[in-house]
């Protein structure tokens, strides 16, 4: 019904137009996941999401995926007599929990840098402001840069070139990667069509990541009613070890 | 086989965890030691996150605890007021232990804490045991009959401390703040290292306090039960770094191992195995100071915030 109301809706505003697409009015760029849910189950070992869409022409499509942000809390180790310690740590905030950018070709060949900063292309154009006001600047992209190493590290930042198949320019699919350790949340992902260094058409498509099962069930358990559980953990011990000091009288 | 721990929050090995858990109680059934010192540890190389290895521990230590305390309550074998003037020391010490445990781990230094805790304690507690087991090494071991020929009797300052209690069971007349006093060390150990204190406890109510032998062991299985389980739960609501799954694998397979080991205890040699496990102890010390002293690969480390 809104279909066609929306329909009616255009054929009004451009007449013109309509007669000359009689069937739908061309979008540039359409994508779509094959699933808009993971489910990660106690057997969760990582899974592949295949993003798919079409362009109405020739150009390059980059990919922006961005898991649920929080603030992260960098340290850096240093030595201090014998021991290694924590001497300097920097809060960095809205830092992505996952993110991973998937493009037909390096994104530096066809985007601007401008864009690449203003959209956050690439790992290194996250933005990630920080609470701490007086660290020098040099320091603070050391500490920019170790924990984009430490999160490629565990599988959670990635920038894939070539994850994307073209196909006779209009087709586009690419695998999205999600590791066994990928944090739960709302995702985006972010599909930019680009043309002579411009952006020509965007869309986000949305993906949920949760946890279901048991496990899930414990987690939230422990972390919502955590006076209940402590107490329940204790009296299952304690009920465990009275029934092996029965059990093991008898034998 | 992977098995996911839900609040650890990474998959491990079923196997590897039930070969350790029965390992561990085997130990602890052979030498009737609690295990907890040794399996902390032992958590923390195959990946549990420190804290929640500490956490998880003195649940453990709960079922292994009211086992061996219901055994001994029933040959009479407890000193209840005793036990209670320590449980009341320990909660104290365990309160301020899981705060303290929560304060380094919002600074970023608990891991390094847990670390350099071990380092000593591992590093103590084996250095003795091989001292005692090396054969000839100590043979009439003048240091504890020192100690115990000190025993009743003696008079010192700690004599002088005031809220004298009689102890009946135990045949004493002394300051309450004395058992208090070590309940309270005993408790931070508890909360801040996932052991149990039975090694720290035995030898205190044996040598500081002056208890007979006969109701040392009933006595302080009743501290640890207590203390730990009141730690289990002050972890759980603070930190929320208590795993069942984890603690019910290891639970369940380190009764067996310790029934096992206690049947075994008769029929071996007890020397070489000792002198084994003080070994291994050591080794685990030395691996954990290895850890602290060698330059790390990547001198930076993650965390998130947590919020205020």
């Amino acid at each position: 019904m809104r279909k066609l109301l929306l329909t009616f809706a255009l054929l009004a505003a451009f007449p013109a137009h309509a007669q000359e697409a009689p069937h739908a009015p061309e979008v540039p760029l359409v994508a779509d996941l094959s699933s808009h849910l993971v489910a990660i189950t106690s057997r969760f070992t990582g899974t592949d999401v295949l993003l798919f869409g079409a362009t109405d022409g020739p150009g390059d499509v980059a990919v922006v995926v961005t898991g649920p942000k929080r603030d992260e809390v960098v340290r850096h180790k240093t030595r201090v007599g014998p021991i290694w310690l924590n001497t300097n740590d920097v809060t960095l905030t809205s830092v992505p929990s996952y993110y991973r950018v998937v493009s037909s070709r390096p994104v530096e060949e066809f985007v601007p840098q401008t864009l690449l900063t203003r959209h956050e292309i690439g790992v290194d154009n996250i933005r990630m402001p920080t609470t701490d006001e007086n660290i020098p600047l040099n320091q603070l992209a050391e500490f920019r840069k170790a924990l984009v190493r430490l999160k490629t590290s565990e599988g959670l930042y990635d920038q894939g070139i070539g994850a994307i198949n073209m196909m006779s320019n209009r087709l586009f699919r690419a695998e999205l990667h999600f590791p066994s350790n990928v944090p739960v949340g709302t995702y985006n992902v972010q599909v930019y069509l680009f043309r002579e260094g411009q952006v020509v058409a965007a869309e986000i498509v949305p993906l949920n990541i949760s946890k279901i099962g048991i496990g899930a069930d414990i987690y939230d358990f422990a972390h919502n009613l955590a006076p209940l559980y402590g107490l329940l953990a204790v009296l299952l011990a304690a009920g465990a070890g009275w029934a092996a000091s029965a059990v093991f009288r008898r034998v | 086989m992977q098995i996911y721990l839900p609040i650890a929050e990474l998959s491990v090995n079923i196997w590897l965890v039930l070969g350790l858990g029965g390992l561990v109680g085997l130990l602890s059934g052979l030498f009737g030691v609690g295990g907890g010192f040794l399996m902390t540890p032992l958590l923390i190389f195959i990946g549990v996150p420190p804290t929640v290895a500490v956490g998880t521990q003195s649940v453990q230590i709960v079922a292994s605890s009211v086992s061996g305390m219901l055994a001994h309550m029933r040959r009479n074998n407890v000193d209840f007021l005793m036990g209670g003037v320590l449980t009341a020391g320990g909660m104290i010490g365990s309160s301020l232990g899981v705060y303290l445990f929560n304060l380094l781990k919002s600074s970023g230094h608990i891991d390094l804490t847990i670390s350099l805790g071990y380092v000593v304690f591992l590093g103590v507690v084996g250095g003795f045991m091989l001292m005692e087991s090396l054969p000839g090494a100590l043979k009439k071991r003048p240091v504890a009959q020192a100690l115990a020929a000190r025993g009743p009797g003696r008079h010192i300052w700690m004599h002088g401390l005031p809220f004298k209690i009689r102890f009946r069971r135990s045949k004493l007349y002394i300051s309450a703040l004395l058992p208090a006093g070590i309940g309270f060390l005993v408790g931070l150990l508890v909360a801040m290292m996932g052991v149990g204190g039975g090694f720290l406890i035995v030898p205190a109510m044996i040598y500081l306090l002056g208890m007979p032998t006969q109701v040392v062991i009933g006595t302080s299985l009743f501290q640890i039960t207590f203390v730990t389980a009141i730690t289990a739960l002050l972890q759980a609501i603070v930190n929320q770094s208590v795993d069942v799954v984890l603690a019910f694998l290891l639970l369940v397979i380190a009764v067996v191992g310790a029934q096992i080991g206690a049947r075994l205890s008769g029929k071996v040699k007890g020397e070489q195995l000792r002198v084994m496990l003080a070994g291994m102890v050591l080794l685990v010390a030395i691996s954990l100071a290895i850890g602290l002293v060698l330059t790390p690969k990547e001198p930076f480390s993650l965390s998130v915030a947590s919020t205020p």
